[in-house]
């Protein structure tokens, strides 16, 4: 009797009429997209996007110029020059990151003994230029003093499990 | 032979070697801290404890000497272990008791990266749990010179710093004051390090308490690309390392050569690099209505070109400078040769070393061959400033042997006693014909020997005076018999350099020919209209305003006073930056690497004389070094020798008269060092900004205070 079945399927289009309906209870059911950019989904305080170089409370630069950052890069898109600052502390003088060459690893930000270098997260941070992603060291501190409410929450909340 | 079984190999070691010399013979590797093999034992960082077995507590390798190990009452050799656990217990806890007081600095700290300390802890460091929760020790930092920075937060007190200040240098400048945990590493009055060798500390601190100053905070170990080279800051031909990142040179730290350096190095040659970055010929300049003008390479050779064919060759003349490495000596022998032109030294001191056999211009005993005399005679010579490294190994043989040191010259400070003699020349004579009682020394020792310094030999009388050295050199036997030191052969007669590309200079004949000038002869004929083009390589210890109206063509890295004194300019390259061939005092051959390219247009110097043989027509028979180097052995076979040093041939009288020209000495003149100015001999000197601030402290302090 299975070609019987098979003709009455085809004949009555019942392929159709579940799609139909497929289609129907879709129209129906709660929406799971999100209006990007107006709306976004949850982000794990985990989450590695845009760089950003922080400071401490007091308003003096994290960054100790230790290069661990730089030797671990494994693309190789981190670049500093150091020197003793003034008063003799140990600064970079330049901090430039290659955002086209960086590959969002996050082991800056692992070998970072001073959490000066984190990946935040910001994610809207295309351009119309690729010059644009050569970040400087002014660039990376912007940076971090605008994300640096959110920067500290996602390291607070990380805490426990580094 | 005492047998021993380390680790269960039986071994059979000398009884005068310690039990750490022992381990490292049966292949074990063994951790210290202050125990260092140039240095004497201290004893007093326990790192290198291992186990004795029957003995109650651990034993420290470093200060267990092989003879006072008896073997155990049954007859067998004594059996040591050092990695059992007995002997890694003991080194953990060792390692937690420096560690108690040592700063978690390790980011922030330049020796990051290359610490003994970091090094250890990752093998003897107890992670797993820690015990300290006091607060660490604050120790104030030392001011030590501009060479030497501190961070005495970081001292585990090896003392290898004080033990090396006072054996190897000479200068009881550092010392330690207090002690237990109150211990302070110190210069007592807060003063710099008076000596050409304080730089060593660096390498010899195994923490990161002393510091390079310079180098600060701005390179990590791992970073930079490690060069094998030579320096040239002295004649000596220390054997260096030069660290550069990208194009810029960051640091130069010595390699070991046993025959020449040891592993020292002095401050010149270790704090150069800033010279190399400053005050650079990075194009070729042309004068144009009193002012140098930037130039392309084409209209810079064009011009030389047209100028050298334009002049007779009887009214040319060249120098070749102090740096300059034996390609383009051989390169600019050879474009001067093909022009016919006579006028050519190598001896911008003006020197009175003639053409002679080797012999003659030579620290024949080598560096090492000081360790065997037992003689010295100190002919117008101060190897503290000429050769620090020299003088350390004198001072050495001085300390652990029985040398006995004259002295014919101003009086220095050596750091070690010697006979003061006289100051004039006249006493020359006086030994030599065995008038005075230092002959009676020397002839009485079993290996004598003399240094001749250049500020001997460039006077007015310097070739009677060289001859009168070789004359007492042959009376008082200190040509041996020949061979090389180890099989036996001796030659005693020495003479220091202070130039890096004398000697190579001198073995290439770089002379002038026959009825040719010397650089007296030059100047003069500068002066005087007859010399109307001089070709200066690297030349800038010359008296620039006695050229007078000569077109000067000037070839070298840095715009010192050839450069300024110049009608053209090419752009050379300094001695990092290109592969040359130097010839040391001892007349060893030694190859240095390029660590960098020279800066914006400067070539290499050959490749420049090249292309100027090329723009004269004339092509020099060379496209590549390996050719150039071909046609240098075809000159000089020995070239082909690279590192040996030469053997003796031993006392053969033709050879030791043709040593110098005799003739009258002034005996009153006194002797004194061709080095006035440690820190500013060259070019690249000149241009550093290190050496200028050691020279403002060390050599005119004067000059300091009243500013």
């Amino acid at each position: 009797m299975a070609w019987l079945d098979r003709s009455a399927r085809s004949i009555f289009l019942w392929d159709l009429v579940v799609g139909f309906y497929v289609g129907l209870r879709y129209f129906f059911a709660p929406k799971k997209t999100v209006n990007f950019p107006f709306e976004r989904g949850p982000l794990s305080p985990r989450f590695r996007g845009e760089h950003a170089l922080r400071r401490y409370p007091s308003g003096e630069e994290r960054c100790i110029a230790c290069k661990l950052c730089e030797a671990v890069c494994p693309a190789q898109c981190i670049i500093i020059e150091a020197e003793p600052r003034d008063d003799g502390s140990r600064r970079t003088t330049r901090y430039d990151i290659d955002m086209t060459k960086c590959i969002y690893c996050g082991l800056c930000e692992e070998a970072c003994p001073v959490d000066a270098i984190v990946e935040g997260p910001n994610i809207d941070f295309s351009t119309e230029t690729r010059e644009e992603l050569y970040y400087d060291k002014t660039r990376l501190l912007a940076n971090g003093d605008r994300w640096e409410v959110e920067l500290a929450k996602n390291l607070e909340l990380d805490a426990p499990y580094r | 032979m005492t047998k021993l079984i380390i680790d269960g190999h039986e071994i059979d070691a000398d009884p005068s070697l310690t039990l750490l010399q022992a381990c490292e013979l049966a292949g074990a590797e063994i951790p210290r801290f202050c125990y260092h093999e140039r240095l004497s034992i201290a004893g007093n960082c326990r790192m290198c404890l291992v186990e004795w077995v029957g003995s109650p507590k651990p034993q420290a390798s470093c200060a267990l000497q092989v003879r006072d190990i008896p073997p155990n009452r049954d007859g067998t050799p004594a059996k040591i272990n050092t990695k059992s656990p007995v002997a890694r217990r003991a080194r953990e806890g060792v390692m937690e008791f420096l560690l108690i007081n040592h700063p978690l600095d390790c980011p922030i700290c330049d020796q990051g990266g290359e610490c003994d300390l970091q090094d250890q802890a990752m093998a003897y460091g107890r992670a797993a749990f820690t015990r300290y929760r006091e607060f660490k020790r604050a120790v104030e930092d030392k001011y030590m010179g501009p060479l030497v920075k501190t961070s005495m937060n970081r001292c585990i007190h090896c003392t290898r710093c004080i033990r090396f200040a006072t054996e190897v240098a000479g200068v009881p400048d550092l010392g330690a004051t207090g002690r237990g945990e109150d211990m302070e590493i110190t210069t007592y009055l807060q003063q710099a390090i008076a000596s050409e060798l304080s730089g060593n500390v660096i390498d010899l601190c195994p923490v990161g308490a002393l510091l390079s100053k310079p180098y600060s905070f701005t390179a990590r170990s791992w970073e930079l690309r490690k060069t094998e080279s030579i320096d040239v800051m002295d004649a000596m031909g220390c054997n260096i390392r030069v660290d550069s990142r990208g194009r810029e040179v960051m640091r130069i730290l010595p390699r070991v050569n046993e025959a020449i350096n040891e592993e020292w190095l002095g401050d010149k040659s270790r704090f150069i690099w800033d010279g190399l970055r400053r005050q650079r010929l990075d194009q070729p300049y042309i004068r144009q209505n009193g002012r140098l003008e930037r130039a392309t390479w084409n209209q810079a050779l064009g011009l030389a070109a047209g100028k050298l064919k334009a002049t007779p060759a009887d009214q040319i003349a060249a120098i070749a400078g102090d740096l300059a490495a034996a390609e383009e000596i051989k390169a600019l022998k050879d474009l001067m040769r093909g022009l016919g032109v006579r006028h050519l030294d190598c001896r911008q001191d003006g020197a009175k070393i003639a053409r002679s056999p080797r012999q003659g211009y030579l620290f024949n005993s080598g560096f090492a061959g000081v360790e065997a005399a037992d003689v010295l005679l100190l002919i117008g010579t101060n190897p503290r400033r000429e050769a620090p490294v020299l003088n350390a190994r004198i001072r050495k043989t001085w300390l652990y042997g029985n040398l006995r040191v004259g002295n014919i010259g101003m009086p220095p400070d050596l750091t070690y006693p010697y006979q003061q003699l006289g100051e004039g020349a006249g006493l020359l004579e006086q030994i030599a014909s065995g008038d005075h009682a230092f002959a009676r020394v020397l002839k009485d020792a079993k290996r004598p020997m003399l240094i001749v310094g250049q500020g001997a030999l460039a006077r007015s009388d310097g070739a009677a005076i060289l001859a009168q050295a070789a004359q007492i050199a042959s009376q008082t036997g200190m040509i041996g018999p020949p061979g090389s030191l180890a099989e036996g052969g001796w030659n005693g007669f020495n003479v220091l350099h202070t130039a890096a590309a004398r000697v190579g200079a001198l073995d290439l004949d770089f002379l002038p020919e026959s009825g040719g000038r010397d650089v007296a002869g030059i100047l003069n004929g500068a002066a005087s209209g007859e010399i109307d083009l001089v070709y200066l390589l690297g030349a800038d210890e010359l008296d620039m305003s006695r050229f007078g109206r000569a077109f000067v063509i000037y070839q070298g890295s840095h715009g010192d006073a050839g450069a300024s004194r110049a009608d053209i300019v090419l752009p050379g390259a300094a001695y990092t930056e290109k592969s040359g061939l130097y010839v040391n005092s001892e007349g060893r051959v030694q190859l240095a690497e390029r660590a960098s390219f020279p800066p914006g247009d400067a070539r290499e110097d050959w490749a420049v004389l090249r292309a100027l043989s090329g723009a004269l027509g004339q092509a020099l028979p060379y496209n590549d070094l390996e050719s150039l180097r071909s046609a240098i052995i075809a000159d000089a076979p020995h070239f082909a020798q690279r590192g040996s040093l030469p053997v003796s041939p031993g006392a053969d009288p033709a050879v030791w008269e043709k040593i110098g020209t005799p003739g009258k000495i002034d005996p009153d003149l006194p002797l004194k060092s061709a080095i006035d100015d440690y820190y500013l001999t060259n070019a690249i000197a000149r241009a550093s900004t290190t050496m200028a601030e050691c020279s403002r402290m060390f050599v005119n302090p004067g000059r300091m205070a009243a500013e």
